[in-house]
């Protein structure tokens, strides 16, 4: 007599059940109705911009609010020659953190760097600005500056990299900011689907023979590939979008130069500073376009990685 | 129970809030550069009268777009706009404070205000035109002085602002060639040079960067403590920033015989003139829906005329001289009113 439920309660469920699974609905139907929003407003907000300059706006170098002369390719290069500097850099390194933290740290120190990594993902960006500013730049140009001038300066080629004077900020600066700062995600992102490896398949590996090294390289990192180029996109997806931190050191000069130590610019920081103070029809609408080229730099980064993942994904099947 | 009582307490706090912005705030928005003034005009405004100001420093071109839109009470810009344009919009403008825009330096051994330069050589210096330090043409301004060999870093504001609108258009009045290559905008297309985001960026920079110039408002001067330059005025004379040079500009403009206020007063005529120095101006509908509104933002700004000098001096922004402001005050009995034709304002 206990458990039985009577006809209406079940009624009830149903309804319930039904309404909630319209609700997960509505909610992701929000989601992409926002996109959808976002995209065409930015359209519609950049076509006197695309009407005027039409594709040349891609190749131009020219940014100029006087004479309403815009071109995007400055802002473009310095969004991914930034970006690329900072997975570059952070790659290695968010690899060689998640490593320790799951194959060979002692358990004591794994949690209290796990947490410290977690909160480096949340300081706000505009704090790694300011330190990159007052005391990152600074200290650049006295020490690593002349370092890397004296040393791969004179190297053909690549010392055209290296070329100018040391101020301290410019594109290089604003790489290496941005490179900290995608590391504690990388790295944490790694971390998670490291220690999801089955520990079996790792010592039968182990138990075979092999270094600590083999059993990375051949087991742990197949398994969990997804996963890390799942990682490695988010970071480059934030160092793409990265505004603040970016605006204090990358020098904010629409001119293209061929060494890391002048100043640049990139599209999230150009339209920062200029968006307050764009009057006219076509600046505002050029820095609309700006921020239209970013979400389509986004936009093809993600579909590359899918891609990219599915070709791994197939060869996996023919392989083995 | 307890997310019941909750949500009372929320629902009685937004009953609140809205009762109190209900009670005839005047909204503005706009400009940067005159925010601080404005804020604490507005915070004595309210003691003396209870009227509150809400304005938001979205930057100027935000705020001819918010005034025209009518979102907002008045709209704020450092950059007048010309005649036509505010006939186009049904517009008036009126000056509201004075500061000046100050060429900054970092040379090793060189203390503020012993560099002379004219107006030229600046120009000159920003278009790269001279590199070094030590170029005949700095020297010879200024015999006496050990300058360095070293290259010159040149450093701009990289966001939008007044600021360089007054800095580019001072330059497009002394050099021909600055006129025909860049221009005057609140953003130009730098030839050479770094940009530092906002007066506290281009102030940094300058103090890291050796050897570098920057351009600053006054008040960055003090506050930060950097390297000013004596700068030749339209007369001549080398002049410093300060107080007195920029309001010599002020009092130095034919404001009586302008049109809707429109005058940028750099290099006005003057022994003690400072060339760069500008108004900063608030923007109003001539024809207002609600007049009763309108009313509470003249009365503020005409109390701030009246009792807001001081305040504007402690934060290193010149008030407008009082026969200037009584051109301004009858302007508003001319140009603002409601819809039927009256006078909104009566000049004291």
């Amino acid at each position: 007599m206990s458990k039985v439920h009577s006809a209406a309660k079940l009624k009830r469920q149903l309804l319930f059940d039904r309404v909630f699974r319209k609700t997960t609905w509505l909610f992701t139907l929000i989601v992409f109705t926002l996109l959808a929003a976002l995209i065409g407003s930015l359209i519609i907000g950049s076509m006197p911009a695309i009407k005027t300059f039409g594709f040349d706006f891609l190749l131009n170098a020219e940014w100029n609010p006087v004479t309403e002369q815009f071109g995007a390719l400055v802002p473009i290069t310095g969004t991914l020659i930034t970006s690329i500097i900072a997975l570059s850099i952070g790659i290695p390194i968010s690899f060689g953190i998640a490593l320790f933290l799951t194959e060979l740290s002692p358990p004591w120190l794994r949690r209290t760097l796990g947490t410290a990594i977690e909160l480096l993902a949340g300081i706000p960006s505009i704090i790694y600005g300011m330190w990159g500013l007052f005391v990152f730049a600074p200290l650049f140009a006295e020490t690593l500056q002349p370092w890397l001038q004296d040393t791969l300066g004179h190297v053909p080629g690549i010392g055209l990299l290296f070329e100018g004077a040391f101020m301290g900020i410019g594109i290089l600066t604003a790489g290496i900011i941005l490179a900290i700062m995608v590391i504690p995600f990388i790295a944490a992102v790694m971390r998670d689907v490291f220690e999801i490896v089955p520990p079996m398949l790792k010592e039968s590996t182990y138990a075979l023979g092999a270094t600590t090294w083999e059993v990375i390289w051949y087991v742990v990192l197949p398994y969990t590939r997804t996963g890390v180029v799942g990682g490695i996109m988010l970071g480059f997806g934030r160092a793409l979008g990265e505004t603040m931190a970016v605006t204090f050191v990358i020098g904010n000069a629409h001119q293209l130069h061929a060494s890391l130590f002048m100043p640049g610019n990139s599209i999230a920081s150009a339209l920062a500073n200029e968006f307050t103070e764009a009057d006219g029809e076509l600046y505002t609408s050029a820095l609309i376009e700006l921020g239209l080229i970013l979400f389509l730099i986004t936009f093809i980064v993600l579909a590359c990685s899918k891609v990219l993942l599915m070709q791994l994904k197939k060869r996996e099947g023919s392989t083995s | 129970m307890k997310p019941h009582c909750g949500l009372a307490l929320f629902t009685i706090a937004i009953l609140l809030v809205t009762r109190v912005t209900f009670a005839a705030d005047i909204t503005g928005a706009g400009a940067t550069f005159p925010y601080p003034i404005y804020a604490k005009w507005a915070n004595a405004y309210k003691k003396a009268t209870g009227t509150r100001l809400n304005y938001q420093s979205i930057g100027s071109g935000g705020g001819i777009k918010q005034v025209k839109a009518r979102t907002v009470d008045f709209g704020a810009s450092d950059k007048p706009l010309s005649p036509e344009e505010l006939q186009k919009s049904g517009l008036t403008q009126f000056p509201t404070v004075i500061g000046g825009v100050v060429p900054v330096i970092n040379l090793d051994g060189i203390k503020a205000g012993q560099i002379r330069l004219t107006g030229t050589v600046l120009a000159d210096i920003f278009l790269g035109k001279i590199k070094r330090w030590n170029d005949p043409a700095i020297v010879s301004l200024n015999n006496g002085f050990e300058l360095p060999a070293s290259n010159i870093t040149v450093v701009h504001r990289a966001d939008g602002s007044g600021t360089t609108f007054l800095f580019t258009d001072y330059l497009s009045k002394v050099s021909p060639e600055w006129k025909q290559r860049i221009g005057s905008d609140a953003s130009v297309a730098w030839p050479i040079g770094t940009g530092g985001k906002g007066n506290e960026g281009v102030a940094n920079f300058v103090k890291q960067i050796k050897n570098s110039i920057g351009y600053v408002e006054a008040a960055y001067v003090k506050q930060s403590k950097m390297n000013y330059i004596q700068l030749q005025n339209h007369d001549g004379a080398y002049v410093i920033p300060a107080e007195e040079s920029f309001s010599a500009a002020a009092t130095n403009t034919q404001w009586d015989k302008s049109t809707d206020f429109y005058e940028i007063l750099t290099n006005k005529p003057g022994q003690n003139s400072w060339p760069i120095t500008g108004a900063t101006f608030v923007l109003m509908h001539k024809s207002q829906m609600n007049p009763a509104q309108a009313a509470e933002v003249l009365k503020f700004f005409a109390w701030a005329y009246a009792q807001g000098d001081e305040m504007a001096l402690e934060l290193d922004y010149i008030p407008m001289p009082d026969d200037i402001v009584k051109l301004i005050e009858d302007s508003w009995q001319a140009n603002i009113q409601s819809k039927d034709g009256h006078a909104i304002y009566t000049a004291r």
